[in-house]
């Protein structure tokens, strides 16, 4: 038998002193995944402004921002559900499922606009709590259960229209979302878009709950076992990105006044897209907001200055894929990077916590 | 101190066949759709009983088997390949072209390019994946995006049409021996090879192996990579395979060709109870998947479901085959802590 003693290395980690280090402000821009995706957004635009024609045009900003709205809209909660290690593919399916129930509504049964939009709502979190419950009640992997309800929604959807056009929604209502805020280049849903962002920001960077959901993306049974719930904290996140994916398709049918069964179909791999190039690790537990909303404008910009420039969607499709490919793979190689420049020691006395430069890699299933 | 030796069974080798068969995952979906099929005769006996039934009810699902099989091999490795619709479309595409450059090329010779072009496309996601040691789903949602953004670029708005296909292998799409259509037991060879080399070759067993657990199989020394790489190779060239298939069967190719049809073969695999974090699962699911999720959709408007209300049920069905396996996989649990306890 060995009894325990309070001895004398545990008195020493206490006061361990570790050497504070930094690095010049330009190699860390460099080596923070954030800060390199908002840098390359800046230069791309800039450039774009410059060099492509028509880009610095009155209506580019407003034009590119109206057609990823629901991108943006929808990458939010994504984030999070990604942090933890979930995926949600079903959003674009939940979208049209929410556009079909706000046309079906409105053209078919005459409830007001605002009315069906809280219907749609509801209903998109309903389908997301669904899918909530299948991943953390039943524990089934998310990749697989929103296949099947990517399917599902589709075919609510579908069922709903039927081979009906819904068209022509009534009231001044319908305009508001993509009407110019004032005489600026910005559509009203930006403001949506902005008081969402700022709500999940806070959610997931300064609240416990945030930091549950980067808990349970590192370790899910660690996390159980610090007292989180997490069965809990997944299915408020696939519900909240139902409802989100459900608001982004009451945009939709405003927006293009129609609903077709196919409204938003593929959107999820656009979305997917950004959040990854966002600098969120599909591994879970590393990413932030603020990088995400650079992604997706990433895409946004490269899009719309490409189309400018008389290239073709096809272009575009390539330099998404190449740029989500390389990203990853340079992300992969950041750490080694790292490792690797020199660090100065700004004062070797100081007692300080161990950075976290947030490179939290796990060997994990996908 | 108890003694525990592993005698041989003293069941005979049909009692214990018997008994595989029925505690097999398989057995649900089979017999869904062996139901399926029956339910969708009784109503409309043309349905599988005529000759154009009998046919399509074979040749239809001829196209995602391939699909999914060559998914299910990488699944199985716990990575996933969503690539294979825009390989699916290059090599319908690239069909075309040869014979558009040569009408008498011999179809062994179209076969063959399909499958290695495939095979190339595979090998560059295997690459990525193996070398850089980056999550199969990025890399081929990426690879998928790059690729139908290339085919776009090439095809434009042009497309392969029926007469860019010579008459010949235009046939083959439809022709049958002995009542089997010629592609669909090229499938069949196809799917039996691949189970059969899961089943026992070591390669295959190691492909399992590295799925269940990736890293005590780098500790124990299997060529985790090698094998995973060999894995994409294999799907992109069943992909390729499928392409040639989908050129035959419908003598067309243009850039959207074989476009969202990646979930489906994910989906055939899900279904076909191949558990989607790897180790687990047979081709002979993957297949039968396939094949219960293309019959479904003939089979529905038969069965007075409203064609609009297909893609529903095939939801449902995927989410209900997942929870299905996850309550038979609690069970098995269950059963063998049961057994553990009364040792």
């Amino acid at each position: 038998m060995t009894t325990l003693t309070p001895d004398a290395p545990q008195a020493e980690r206490a006061t361990r002193t570790y050497p504070a280090y930094s690095r010049g402000p330009l190699a860390r821009l460099l080596l923070n995944r954030e800060a390199a995706v908002i840098v390359a957004l800046v230069v791309v635009f800039v450039y774009a402004l410059g060099n492509v024609q028509y880009f610095d045009g009155p209506l580019t900003v407003y034009n590119l921002l109206k057609e990823y709205a629901p991108i943006l809209l929808m990458a939010l909660p994504m984030t999070l559900i990604i942090i933890t290690g979930e995926i949600d593919l079903s959003v674009a399916s939940t979208l049209g499922a929410s556009a079909a129930v706000t046309g079906v509504l409105v053209v078919d049964h005459d409830l007001s606009v605002p009315a069906a939009a809280l219907v749609a709502i509801a209903v998109g979190a309903l389908l997301g709590a669904l899918n909530g419950f299948f991943v953390a009640y039943v524990g089934l992997p998310s990749l697989a259960v929103t296949i099947g309800s990517l399917a599902l929604y589709r075919g609510l959807a579908e069922g709903l229209i039927q081979d009906k056009r819904i068209s022509g929604f009534p009231g001044a209502l319908r305009t508001w979302p993509t009407d110019r805020i004032g005489s600026t280049q910005y559509p009203n849903i930006v403001l949506v878009i902005i008081v969402l962002a700022v709500l999940f920001g806070l959610l997931l960077h300064f609240t416990s709950f945030g930091r549950s959901v980067f808990e349970i993306g590192l370790s899910d049974e660690a996390a159980r076992f610090s007292g989180v719930n997490v069965a809990r904290t997944k299915l408020i996140l696939f519900t909240l990105s139902g409802a989100v994916a459900a608001l982004a398709g009451v945009y939709v049918a405003l927006k293009s006044n129609s609903v077709a069964t196919d409204t938003g179909s593929g959107f999820e791999l656009k979305v997917i897209a950004g959040v990854l190039l966002g600098g969120v690790s599909i591994f879970g537990g590393r990413g932030a907001l603020h990088g995400v909303i650079a992604g997706v404008l990433l895409i946004a910009v490269l899009n719309s200055a490409l189309q400018l420039d008389g290239q073709g969607s096809e272009v575009i499709q390539i330099i998404i894929g190449l740029l989500l490919v390389g990203s990853v793979i340079a992300s992969n190689f950041l750490p080694r990077i790292r490792a690797l420049l020199p660090r100065r020691a700004v004062s070797p006395e100081v007692t300080t916590k161990t950075p976290d430069n947030g490179d939290h890699t796990r060997k994990v299933a996908q | 101190m108890s003694t525990s030796t592993l005698a041989p069974s003293q069941e005979s080798a049909v009692t214990r066949a018997v008994r595989t068969v029925l505690r097999s995952r398989e057995l649900a979906i089979v017999i869904v759709l062996a139901l399926l099929l029956l339910l969708a005769t009784t109503r409309r006996s043309s349905f599988v009983l005529s000759a154009d039934g009998w046919r399509d009810t074979l040749l239809a699902p001829s196209i995602l088997l391939l699909l999914a099989v060559g998914q299910m091999v990488v699944v199985v490795t716990r990575n996933v390949d969503l690539s294979v619709g825009s390989t699916l479309g290059i090599t319908a595409y690239v069909t075309g072209k040869i014979f558009v450059a040569n009408p008498d090329t011999p179809v062994i010779v179209v076969f063959l390019a399909g499958l290695a072009v495939g095979a190339v496309i595979g090998a560059l996601n295997g690459l990525l994946v193996t070398l850089f040691k980056v999550p199969a789903l990025v890399i081929t949602l990426g690879t998928m995006y790059v690729l139908r953004g290339a085919l776009t670029h090439e095809v434009g708005s042009d497309r392969m049409n029926a007469q860019d296909y010579p008459a010949h292998f235009e046939k083959l799409g439809t022709q049958q021996v002995l009542t089997i259509p010629v592609l669909t037991v090229i499938a069949v060879l196809v799917v039996a090879a691949v189970g059969y080399y899961l089943h026992t070759a070591r390669g295959g067993r190691e492909l399992y192996a590295i799925g269940s657990d990736p890293d005590a199989a780098d500790l124990y020394g299997l060529p985790a990579a090698r094998r995973v790489f060999g894995a994409f190779v294999l799907c992109g060239a069943l992909a390729g395979l499928a392409g040639v298939f989908s050129a035959a069967r419908y003598a067309t190719a243009f850039s959207g060709t074989g476009s969202g049809i990646e979930l489906q073969a994910v989906a055939a695999v899900v279904i076909g109870g191949v558990a989607i974090f790897g180790g687990s699962g047979t081709v002979w699911g993957a297949a039968i998947g396939a094949f219960l999720l293309v019959t479904i959709n003939r089979a529905l408007p038969i069965l007075g479901i409203s064609e609009f209300w297909q893609g529903a049920v095939v939801g449902a069905l995927i989410i209900g085959s997942i929870v299905l396996d996850r309550v038979l996989s609690l069970r098995r649990t269950r059963q063998l802590v049961e057994a553990r306890d009364h040792a």
